[in-house]
């Protein structure tokens, strides 16, 4: 019963984290249609900008989290202004290739200025403990991750249902040049949707940090990596999806974590990915993505 | 109102538009026909900004708006319901309405235009909480003209408000254009079908391949048969 408590709740963990990154690539999809890779980055700002701060003397671990969000906020917004919006009407290979060109960039301006070895950080240690609930023991910060990433997720259901923003959002995600003869300003309704996509990502990044204890220049990369297996499971561009396709990467990888015996462990990504690609050919727009039927007179 | 000069509109080496120029005058209803392809829409898009002329000067209002971007030139009181509707398919009508608004400051005065289009239509009050793409291809061009009244605009362009409806839905969209002009709003209709068009015209200009071909008063242009069957077809 601990056991399987504790691979429900590793399951559940992974999922929320998944999901909180694969949101913040469905956001920016959705709108822009670019593929942002250094969605990665954006969670090592974030990281060494809790690293610098606690190297500076820096000992709350509350304006540590705070600080986390708000870099990873802004440095999506800053990789916006400078890198995407001179491409944003350039063909969308133009767009990957700028959101690489910035992942290496950044992951090598950590190296240079700060160091290619992983660093310790050991500021947000506090948030992971064991708590004992009953004669369970439980990881405090799995607790915490899925409760931060469910009222996050549902703060962002009222903003985008709610406010004129949100549902310019939304509706920008259909058909943006309608959005601007609304009289809403393009620039700003991207700049919210990276804003968001970045404060996602910092709310990941706290996470990461304190669970790992160390910051290293590729942190990021492999998990966008996952998250963008998360938005094809769950279909591009949708946000709910996006949530889902998390939700279940996290308990395929727990799921065949705990089926496969330990000898077979290696074969873990391999099968999750066998997996996913029998779910593609079974429903190759995702599980809730939509095909999209675009008008004669697109503009 | 509206004076557009020398307008021209270039998608690579093709002309659209060429030339042209057109004035609408405050509280005229000004009817922009021409047969499919004649640079009707290429105009429109022209003058919300959503494409950039190669040159020509669109002054509104006596403000240069040339350069200014599409939603400030929303927000200078221009406004325009799109060929083909263009409603959010996947936002309630309520909140295709509210984003109609998005520019103003007035809670209350939105709230009252919302009840005003609910109490015109009331189809749309009964589907104000439904996703709009559910709605029929009347009841969504009932919709989009709603949404762009929302921003309370001095002149408003629509594009092809019979696109694909049925005639007695036509009729009844024409009639509210009708409306609309008597209480005082200025418009410029870009239509296919003249004669519904021509129902509240004070003026028409009529363009084909890009080119100016007539302009003048509606009774005119149905005498000159063959101008009318040439352009725009019995």
């Amino acid at each position: 019963m601990d056991y399987a408590l504790q691979q429900l709740l590793n399951a559940l963990a992974f999922g929320a984290e998944y999901s909180l990154v694969a949101l913040g690539l469905a956001v920016v999809f959705s709108i822009m249609g670019l593929v942002n890779f250094a969605h990665g980055e954006i969670i090592g700002v974030s990281a060494y900008s809790v690293f610098l701060a606690a190297a500076l003397g820096l000992t709350s671990p509350v304006v540590a989290v705070l600080l986390a969000v708000a870099a990873a906020a802004l440095a999506a917004v800053a990789f916006e202004r400078v890198a995407f919006r001179p491409v944003r009407y350039a063909p969308t290979t133009t767009g990957l290739l700028t959101a690489f060109g910035v992942s290496i960039v950044v992951q090598n301006l950590f190296m240079l200025l700060i160091s290619p070895k992983p660093q310790s950080v050991s500021i947000l240690n506090g948030l992971n403990q064991m708590w004992f609930v009953g004669p369970f023991a439980v990881s405090s910060l799995q607790v915490m991750e899925l409760i931060v990433s469910g009222l996050t997720i549902l703060a962002l259901v009222l903003f985008l249902n709610r406010s004129t923003l949100g549902l310019a959002i939304r509706a920008a995600s259909r058909d943006f040049a309608t959005v601007r003869l609304m009289g809403i300003k393009a620039n700003r309704v991207i700049a919210t949707a990276f804003a968001i996509s970045g404060a996602l990502a910092g709310i990941a990044a706290v996470f990461i940090i304190a669970r790992r204890g160390s910051v290293s220049p590729d942190l990021g990369f492999s998990l966008v990596l996952k998250a963008f297996v998360a938005c094809v499971i769950g279909g591009f561009g949708s946000l709910a999806g996006a949530a889902a396709g998390g939700m279940l990467l996290g308990f395929i990888e727990v799921g065949l974590l705990v089926a496969l015996p330990q000898e077979y462990g290696g074969f873990k990504d391999a099968l999750t990915y066998a997996i996913i690609v029998a779910l593609l050919v079974y429903r190759p727009e995702g599980l809730l993505g939509q095909r999209v039927e675009l008008g004669d007179k697109e503009i | 109102m509206l004076s557009v000069d020398n307008l021209v509109v270039r998608y690579g080496a093709v002309s659209a538009v060429r030339d042209l120029s057109l004035k609408v005058g405050r509280g005229e209803l000004v009817a922009l026909l021409g047969p499919n392809g004649a640079g009707k829409s290429s105009t429109i898009n022209a003058l919300t900004g959503l494409v950039t002329p190669a040159s020509g000067r669109i002054v509104l209002d006596g403000q240069d708006i040339s350069r200014v971007r599409t939603e400030d030139r929303i927000r200078a009181g221009l406004t325009s319901t799109p060929e083909g509707r263009h409603i959010f398919a996947n936002l309630t009508v309520g909140e295709n309405l509210r984003l109609g608004a998005a520019t103003r400051r007035d809670p209350k005065g939105v709230r009252g235009d919302i009840d005003r289009f609910l109490a015109l239509f009331p189809v749309l009050s009964e589907r104000y909480g439904q996703a709009a793409g559910t709605l029929s291809g009347g009841e969504q061009q009932m919709l989009a003209i709603s949404r762009s009244l929302m921003s309370r605009p001095k002149l408003l362009l629509l594009d092809e408000p019979s696109l694909g409806l049925a005639p007695k839905i036509v009729e009844r969209i024409f009639d509210f254009i009708g409306e609309l002009k008597r209480e005082g709003l200025t418009l410029l209709v870009v239509e296919q079908n003249a004669r519904q068009a021509l129902r509240f015209a004070d003026r028409v200009y009529v363009v084909s391949a890009g080119t100016l071909r007539y302009e003048g008063p509606p009774a005119e242009l149905a005498d000159e048969h063959g101008l009318f069957n040439l352009y725009i077809g019995g």
